[in-house]
């Protein structure tokens, strides 16, 4: 096999874009069908069955794809039609009945149907009669997509389409202008922050690695998201794979490391099938390999697959997953940089983190840091920049993935862009950074909360990962919270006792004042423990385990007072007896 | 155990698509192949991986996606996360487990289906959520998730 050459990007580019410009402008209509794993929970694949089915009775010949996600969850599944050199006219909750009236009447018929449509994306003036630009949706019009920029918009298992919309240019350009050095400075100047809970600043951690002399060196991809209420990772890798091969690509190139591993829950299909598609096409272009792009540098990527194990999110633990083992965490130090995978020199990086780094490269530090909050030292505000991979789930009108710039408030997003509580009842409760976060009450001061990474530790609650479960009225704080506890229970690794033990107490008291069976003594107790499992654990699923608890004691101390005073439930929790008692063996 | 199953381990064991092969790939690949872990996969997977058959098991027990003995025809899993337990999860587990004639989960009686309680099926926009056969559904309610077990189970065996 000849080795590229730089002038291969080029060519590349110029087939990725023959194909895309015979995709959207040639001599068929484009289908596009949503199924990541929201539409496949909507019946996504049936759908494409159905249009494939109609597509063949009609005799027409049209492209049909599965798409990862838009981010309109509530509109799953979703299906849009764009005839050739025309806009995309989007269909909201299709059937297969709806997806053959679509076909019979819009691809095959040429006129699109007024019933299901939720909108249309293209040119003003291509805007078909009666049917609202896409952009004015509530939920769309406000944010501010670079991690998601290609999601729902193409085929997450076609790399080409994937450069055919600029991807790879910002590799190319970090490979033929900018040296390793180079390109690290330009994500520290972006201000970017990881995104998997510590916020910690991606440039500075990367340079930990970059220092380090050692000739195999890793980069490791997070994509382990067992936080219930988080899908944005699954969600990039289901929608747009490309952007976090290319990502870890350019990581790998600025710390001078040479192998990567894309971590990922076993079972989990779509986001597997399609990063592991991109990445072989990476390697046949010469994106990935030996001398990328005809340059020095070396670079090789993989999948690697994890059991179920909440705690294998845990950038140590991911580790001894990785080497093939139980994913409980280590003892630091030696820290990853210096001792990691396979006691090589490591860099842990979440999939937005690495998601974002194609597009800071291609624009440029200060672009990106231009976006989100200003530091305000005075009061422990370090600033964050960029933007907020939020997932909506619970009680919301519209629930589903967006990207919005940090700083909005809590409240814009909820309300103005989700749509708030349905069926007219009060917003009470919001569970934000997964089940470690904690709860928030939608309190007015906490709706203007903005979206910021200390701003939100301040408050007590994490934005983490971005998972926001809301809840209406009827939802008890006491109950939740122990299904909180239940879930941490259930996924403690059981490395270290008084998470083991701790949290299999928390449960047992929270179950005793759910059943209102609890005592005043309990509180304390409960406190007790959550010193200890604080003090006394390896990584932060002890050390945050308590935060469920005091959160809710902070925001809702006056519910766990009337299970244990009044023997009083405060919520449509006394229909709710399920928790789980398995545990690990 | 017959040869047919032997040759599947030996097959999932030893064909791993990745460049990086451990014990625990080599397990999720013997499950991918005949949905169990039996003792002559561990062996074969300590034999592979030059492990002892105690490492292979520490690593199988610790994960509780793997089961130990043959599956049943077909699979229910319903999510107990936050997303779900707000969104009614709770009602959800009841009719599975009554739909399957169930207190608890795992298998039923006559070979049919078990019964899995999930922590998260990443479909949480689509609260609550059920997977049966790999196959997610969301938005279920009890009718509907006894409606789908039912058809399930008159369905030819996902295996």
């Amino acid at each position: 096999m000849a080795t590229p050459t730089t002038a291969d990007f080029d060519s590349i580019l110029a087939e990725a874009q023959r194909r895309w410009q015979a995709l959207t402008n040639g001599d068929r209509p484009w289908v596009r069908v949503g199924t990541g794993l929201a539409g496949e929970a909507a019946g996504g694949f049936e759908v494409v069955s159905a249009v494939k089915a109609a597509l063949e009775e009609n005799g027409v010949a049209a492209n049909v794809s599965e798409v990862g996600t838009l981010g309109l969850c509530f509109a799953e599944p979703l299906l849009d039609v764009q005839m050739p050199g025309g806009p995309r006219v989007f269909y909201r909750n299709v059937t297969p009945e709806i997806a053959r009236s679509i076909v019979n009447e819009h691809v095959a018929g040429g006129n699109p149907t007024m019933e299901h449509a939720i909108g249309y994306l293209g040119e003003p003036g291509a805007a078909p009669d009666g049917i609202p630009d896409l952009n004015d949706h509530p939920m769309l019009g406000q944010q501010q997509r670079i991690a998601l920029r290609n999601a729902g918009h193409i085929d997450p298992s076609d790399l080409y389409q994937y450069i055919a919309n600029g991807g790879y240019a910002a590799l190319n350009q970090a490979l033929t202008a900018m040296t390793p050095d180079e390109a690290r400075q330009e994500v520290l100047a972006s201000g970017l922050r990881g995104r998997g809970g510590a916020a910690f600043p991606a440039g500075v951690k990367w340079g930990f690695l970059a220092g380090n002399p050692d000739p195999n060196k890793y980069i490791l991809c997070n994509c382990e998201e067992g936080d219930p209420g988080a899908f944005n990772d699954r969600g990039i890798l289901e929608s747009d794979p490309a952007t976090v091969v290319e990502g870890i690509t350019i990581a790998g190139y600025a710390c001078n490391a040479n192998r990567g591993y894309i971590f990922i829950r076993h079972g989990h299909n779509q986001p597997i099938d399609r990063t592991r598609a991109v990445i072989e096409q990476a390697y046949e272009l010469g994106l990935l390999g030996q001398n990328i792009l005809g340059s020095e540098f070396s670079f090789d990527v993989e999948v690697a697959l994890t059991g179920d194990s909440y705690v294998s999110g845990e950038e140590t633990a991911l580790m001894e997953a990785i080497e093939g083992k139980r994913s409980m965490p280590r003892y630091r130090p030696p820290f990853p940089a210096q001792v990691g995978v396979f006691g090589k020199p490591s860099n842990i990086n979440n999939v937005k983190t690495l998601a974002y780094v194609p597009e800071i490269i291609a624009k440029g530090g200060e672009w990106f840091a231009g976006i989100g909050t200003p530091a305000d030292p005075d009061n422990r505000i370090n600033g964050s920049s960029g933007t907020a991979i939020l997932c909506l789930s619970g009680d919301i009108t519209y629930a589903g993935l967006i990207e919005v710039p940090l700083g909005m408030t809590l409240r814009q997003v909820l309300f103005d862009m989700a749509g708030g509580v349905p069926n007219g009842k009060r917003m009470k409760l919001l569970q934000t950074g997964g089940p470690l976060g904690g709860v928030l009450s939608a309190s007015d001061a906490n709706l203007d909360l903005v979206l910021d990474f200390d701003v939100f530790r301040a408050a007590g609650a994490i934005l983490g990962s971005g998972g926001i479960i809301v809840c209406d009225e009827d939802t008890c704080a006491v109950d939740l919270t122990r299904n909180l506890i239940a879930f941490c229970q259930y996924e403690s690794c059981g490395k270290c006792f008084p998470c083991r033990m701790g949290m299999s107490h928390l449960l047992e008291i929270l179950e005793r004042i759910s059943n209102l069976e609890g005592t005043e003594e309990d509180l304390a107790l409960m406190r007790n423990i959550g010193e200890n499992m604080q003090a006394g654990s390896l990584c932060g699923h002890g050390q945050l385990g308590f935060n469920p608890v005091s959160s809710a004691l902070r925001y809702f101390g006056d519910e766990f007072e009337a299970h244990i005073r009044e023997k009083r439930h405060t919520g449509d929790c006394s229909d709710q007896v399920f928790s789980p008692k398995l545990t690990r063996r | 155990m017959d040869d047919a199953t032997q040759s599947l381990i030996a097959d999932a064991v030893n064909n791993q698509p990745q460049s990086t092969v451990t014990v625990l790939s080599s397990l999720l690949a013997v499950e991918d192949a005949i949905g169990y872990i039996p003792k002559e996969a561990v062996e074969a997977v300590a034999s592979r991986m030059d492990a002892t058959v105690n490492d292979v098991w520490a690593v199988a027990t610790f994960y509780p996606n793997f089961r130990f003995d043959p599956p049943m025809e077909h699979r229910v899993e319903v999510c107990w996360g936050p997303s779900c337990h707000v969104m009614g999860a709770g009602r959800i587990i009841a009719a599975a487990q009554d739909a399957l004639g169930l207190s608890d989960e795992g298998d039923t009686p006559d070979g049919k289906a078990t019964l899995r309680y999930n922590t998260c099926l990443g479909a949480c926009a689509h609260a609550p959520v059920m997977a049966i056969d790999h196959h997610l559904a969301g938005r279920v309610t009890p009718e509907s998730a006894r409606e789908r077990i039912a058809t399930a189970l008159q369905s030819v065996p996902s295996h």
